[in-house]
């Protein structure tokens, strides 16, 4: 059953996964608005998403929460691979940061309805009596023994706490296998991109892998449907590590002894080979985990885990003959304003269509480019709607000062007649940043309030244009 | 221009109305594929390990060394998944093995047979990565069920476990406790019949005369004993067998068709009881009726 989530928020913008996450939900029309918060700029570029630089300060995020009426939150931040960061910062992300976006999720008058936690099957950990599967029901045996894994079950543990407290919030639960992919990092991917994969003396642990691709449709599912409960991410198939080098072309080394293996990853790590704790203990048993009940609630994966692996072998061959072709994407602050708000920039209907006409007419996208019309049409009501109950507003206080206001001077409330509140307050540029989300009569209405007060000729001009180019920009 | 990383993402095959909860039952449905290029399955078992092995250690000595006779194969089902509880011991156990190779070459419809062992193993450098390939899964509930009931495999456990082949030759033929009834628990669960085995012979082709405390704390080993031919022969010496006689006889099934059985745990455990009751029985009638160790 699909629940409204028309106003997605999605933390850990700046992420891999933030951003894909982001880039997908804004190819659907029925979803209003995509906001990403993140203390670094976005890495990926985004045609709608609309980026707030704020970290896991909760009395921020609630603000932002709150005056977007965001409906589905979408954790994105979690840390699951500790050779990204320093344990600190982990911990501090993990733990604290987690507490703090749930603390700016909850309360009885929150408009959330719907919380994605994008968590990992490290959760689960790596030990001799392991079973082969694990399933979401089953604990780990013995407490964690890396700090990431530490991490993990506390965050998962405050959002537990969080889905018990807010009984009318849908908390979803991802715990993600190791991810491959020709665009993510990880630090088993590095392992695999040496000339021989390392393994430890007498050990081919099995693995599981889901890839980077079907991890974003998780997400994206997860966002979209209503599916309470926690379930495990991980491609069709588990895999032999001796399987994955045999796949990817490569020898394997067993050069890590069966004993003291924490002391020669120690050494190798001066040679630059980077294993961390927890992909050791992955190295020694592996994991494999049940991944149908995702599949159940109605989740199609594309590729299994060989295919991911094959995926990822195709992509280590071309990548020293591709390398560097690709520009980084660079995240300019007044660049997306400017697509975003300008009334300038020729957004949304026209541009779609005419894409989609130089694409040969897809009436897909047509169509999608409509109901996407539709809902910034929507949307736009709303504003008006707010700004007819801003005036409205305006008005009362107007009258409740007019009797000093009478005494000190017979100058008229300036604040009636102003369609939009404190409009008097506003510079010319926040005035045209605003004209797109107004209808015709308000354009109108403004036209003729700016003509008599402030009569500033950029701002004539500029609702002029909108006014002329005859229907609301979206 | 478009960015060429950014994939497609089509709308996937999914039907908001019929996504709610399944029950755990239908998720049978949902169990992975097979992929044919494949050579080990998600177990981590590999066909050609094993079928290296069958043609060569296993057949010789189950033809030729040991000789096995089998019994009452009609017992075991040919299909669905099935319990099938034996009486351990040995050193390096022979018996696991020569069921699996009993089956193969006596059933009509021949079929595999995923044994349990000791979670020990994995955590051995080298038995960790040839245990496995062989067929042999960690003797864990979750394991166990998964293969019953949802794979619908043949399941061998050993529920006298390490107490079995730790124990001593003057003990030969006498069952060690069986557990906490843990595997009648599993059977019930997944309502799978259980067949006990009886196999004779065992205990006298790897004799253990003492097991030493101290080596097997130095080696870090599972137990380390003294037989015929360890340790003065090396880890190989584990492999030095007496040529006793093998018989092995299936019992009639017991079937647990109700559901909800295994919650009752008196029940369990006198089911547990009778099981342990059966084998004893019968490997008391094997032994009266065997005239000599060598020759059966």
């Amino acid at each position: 059953m699909t629940m409204d989530s028309r106003r997605i928020l999605v933390t850990g913008l700046s992420t891999y996964w933030g951003g894909r996450l982001a880039q997908a939900l804004e190819a659907f029309p029925d979803v209003e608005a995509v906001i990403g918060v993140d203390n670094e700029e976005p890495q990926v570029e985004l045609e709608r998403t609309e980026y707030v630089k704020v970290g896991a300060q909760h009395a921020l995020l609630r603000r932002v929460v709150e005056a977007a009426e965001i409906d589905t939150v979408v954790d994105m931040r979690l840390v699951t691979d500790s050779s990204r960061t320093t344990p600190s910062k982990a911990h501090e992300n993990n733990v604290i940061g987690t507490m703090n976006i749930l603390a700016a999720c909850s309360g009885a008058n929150s408009p959330v309805r719907k919380f994605v936690f994008k968590s990992s099957t490290h959760y689960y950990g790596c030990e001799q009596d392991d079973p082969a599967f694990f399933d979401e029901t089953m604990v780990r045996p013995h407490p964690p023994r890396t700090p990431i894994e530490r991490d993990i079950v506390e965050a998962e543990a405050s959002v537990n706490e969080f889905a018990e407290k807010n009984p009318g919030c849908a908390v979803t639960i991802l715990r993600f296998a190791n991810v491959l992919g020709p665009d993510v990092r990880t630090s088993h991917i590095a392992l695999f991109s040496l000339p021989a994969v390392p393994m430890i003396l007498g050990f081919d642990p099995r693995y599981q892998f889901v890839h980077e691709d079907d991890v974003v449709h998780a997400l994206e599912h997860a966002a979209r449907q209503k599916l309470p409960g926690v379930y495990n991410v991980a491609g069709d198939g588990v895999l032999a590590l001796t399987e994955v080098a045999g796949l990817l072309g490569k020898p394997y080394a067993p050069i890590l002894p069966p004993w003291g293996t924490g002391l020669a990853a120690a050494a190798l790590r001066r040679v630059g080979v980077r294993i961390p704790p927890e992909a050791l203990a992955q190295l020694r048993f592996g994991r494999g985990v049940d991944n149908r009940r995702f599949k159940a609630a109605g989740f199609r994966y594309q590729h299994t885990t060989r295919e991911a692996v094959l995926k990822l072998g195709e992509h280590l061959r071309l990548h020293p003959v591709v390398r560097g072709a690709r520009e980084p994407y660079r995240y300019e602050r007044e660049v997306e304003e400017f697509l975003r708000w300008s009334p300038h920039v020729k957004t949304g209907r026209e541009k779609t269509r005419r894409r989609a006409h130089a694409n040969g007419g897809e009436p897909d996208r047509v169509a999608a480019a409509e109901q996407r019309a539709a809902a910034a049409e929507r949307a736009a009501q709303r504003a008006l709607k707010q700004a007819e109950s801003a005036e409205k507003r305006a008005a009362e206080a107007a009258q409740r000062v007019e009797g000093r206001a009478r005494e000190a001077a017979a100058e008229p409330a300036r604040a009636t007649g102003s369609p939009v509140d404190h409009y008097d307050d506003l510079a010319a540029e926040e005035v045209i940043a605003m004209l797109g989300s107004l209808e015709r009569p308000a354009l109108q209405t403004l036209r003729d309030y700016e003509r008599r007060n402030a009569n500033r000729a950029r701002v004539l001009a500029a609702i002029d244009s909108v006014i002329s180019r005859g229907e609301t920009p979206v | 221009m478009a960015e060429p990383t950014r994939t497609p993402l089509s709308p996937h095959e999914t039907d908001p109305v019929s996504a709610p909860l399944v029950p755990a039952a239908d998720l049978r449905r949902h169990l992975p594929g097979v992929e044919p290029d494949r050579r080990l399955n998600d177990w981590g078992r590999s066909e050609r390990v094993e079928g290296v092995f069958d043609a060569t250690l296993v057949e010789f000595f189950y033809r030729y060394w040991f000789r096995v006779d089998v019994e009452g194969i009609e017992n075991l089902p040919g299909t669905g998944g099935a319990m099938l509880v034996s009486n351990h011991s040995g050193a390096l156990p022979p018996d696991a093995t020569m069921i699996a190779k009993g089956i193969r070459e006596e059933h009509p419809h021949p079929r595999q047979l995923h044994i349990t062992v000791e979670n020990f193993f994995r955590g051995y450098p080298g038995f960790s990565m040839l245990i496995p390939k062989i067929g042999c899964v960690t003797a864990h509930p979750a394991n166990v069920h998964r293969l019953l009931y949802d794979e619908e495999q043949l399941v061998l456990v050993f529920p006298e476990g390490r107490k079995g082949t730790e124990k001593l030759y003057r003990d030969r033929y006498r069952l060690r406790r069986f557990g906490r009834g843990g595997f009648v628990e599993a059977a019930m669960r997944a309502r799978a019949p259980i067949v006990p085995v009886c196999v004779v012979g065992a205990e006298e082709a790897a004799p253990v005369f003492a097991q030493l405390g101290l080596f097997k704390r130095l080696t870090g080993l599972l137990y380390f004993p003294i037989t015929p031919t360890f340790p003065h022969f090396g880890l190989l010496g584990m492999l030095g067998y007496l040529p006793a006689k093998f018989k092995i006889r299936f019992l009639e099934p017991l079937h647990f068709d109700e559901e909800g059985l295994h919650e009752d745990k008196a029940l369990v455990q006198t089911v547990a009881h009778d099981i342990r009751a059966r084998i004893q029985e019968n490997l008391w009638d094997m032994l009266a009726r065997r005239r000599s160790v060598w020759f059966g």
